[in-house]
């Protein structure tokens, strides 16, 4: 159950520069949806930052990730299937929904994210712009 | 020590914080079952319950199903396992930021109402969660009576 996908980059700013006056700022959708807030590992090295977030219960189609600009927002709908007529005795989880929001430094590449979702990790690679990875210089000799 | 530990470190102040809450609130003198754990444990557990069956919902992501063991003893459900770690081996040139996932190994424990039949029981992974269907006694379940 390994499905990689790369994420949808959307580029809107030329819309958000013209009409700012008249348009309403873009609202994040569902801000008042309550959300858990997924718990999450972030790993640096020399090309990239590896980002791991646990979110269980999250189907492939049921995962949303979106960067608009150096903003990373990563949403989950929980899909478990629960059998008919279940009566929920105790529950930890009871928001089906995840929801966290990141932001991306200059150096980093949104448009070239990875993503990869097995058993309800999601992992995602996100790499350093080419001229900021770290060269070696060479120094030569006169 | 399995997961229930509480968080040191910072995590330690809004565990602190939610206990003062849960003082000021009132929350702290309702009864909890003897087997609770801190929130925050892993995997988290959701419990629910059909008219044939007990269904136990453990959000435990990123494991390998045969690595998870569940067991019932005498009416207790015990699910167990380990977690790998994450973390990059010490390579001086990684650099962790957050570090919030569960690593290590898990324990946890769910009493069952006593009229399941703990030799039906069916377990399935998906997507990170572990469902483990539990059928109630035949004798137990509703019936119902024709009136001649």
């Amino acid at each position: 159950m390994s499905d990689t996908m790369v994420a949808e980059r959307q580029e809107n700013r030329q819309d958000a520069g013209r009409d700012e006056s008249r348009a309403p700022a873009p609202q994040p959708r569902d801000r008042e949806q309550p959300t858990m807030t997924p718990r999450v590992d972030v790993i640096e090295d020399a090309t990239g930052i590896t980002l791991l977030a646990d979110l269980p219960g999250v189907s492939r189609d049921a995962l949303e990730i979106h960067v608009e600009g150096d903003a990373l927002t990563i949403e989950g709908q929980v899909s478990t299937v629960t059998p008919q007529a279940m009566e929920a005795t105790y529950a930890e989880v009871r928001i089906p929904r995840y929801r966290r929001m990141f932001t991306l430094s200059r150096e980093l590449d949104g448009s070239r994210i990875e993503a990869q979702l097995k058993d309800g990790v999601l992992r995602l690679r996100i790499p350093k712009q080419d001229h900021a990875q770290p060269r070696r210089v060479q120094v030569k000799v006169a | 020590m399995f997961a229930s530990m509480a968080y040191p470190g910072a995590f330690g102040d809004f565990e602190r914080l939610r206990r003062e809450l849960d003082d000021l609130f009132g929350l702290a003198g309702l009864p909890t079952s003897i087997r609770s754990a801190a929130p925050g444990a892993f995997p988290a557990l959701n419990i629910g319950s059909t008219p044939t069956s007990v269904e136990v919902y453990a959000f435990a992501p990123g494991i390998d199903p045969n690595q998870i063991d569940v067991t019932i003893d005498r009416g207790v459900m015990t699910i167990s396992g380990e977690r790998p770690s994450a973390r990059p081996n010490d390579d001086a040139r990684t650099n962790v930021y957050a570090n919030e996932r569960f690593a290590g190994r898990f324990r946890r424990a769910i009493s069952l109402p006593e009229d399941v039949d703990p030799s039906k029981v069916e377990a399935t992974y998906r997507d990170g969660v572990l469902r483990v269907s539990v059928a109630r006694r035949e004798s137990a379940l509703p019936k119902r009576i024709t009136v001649k």
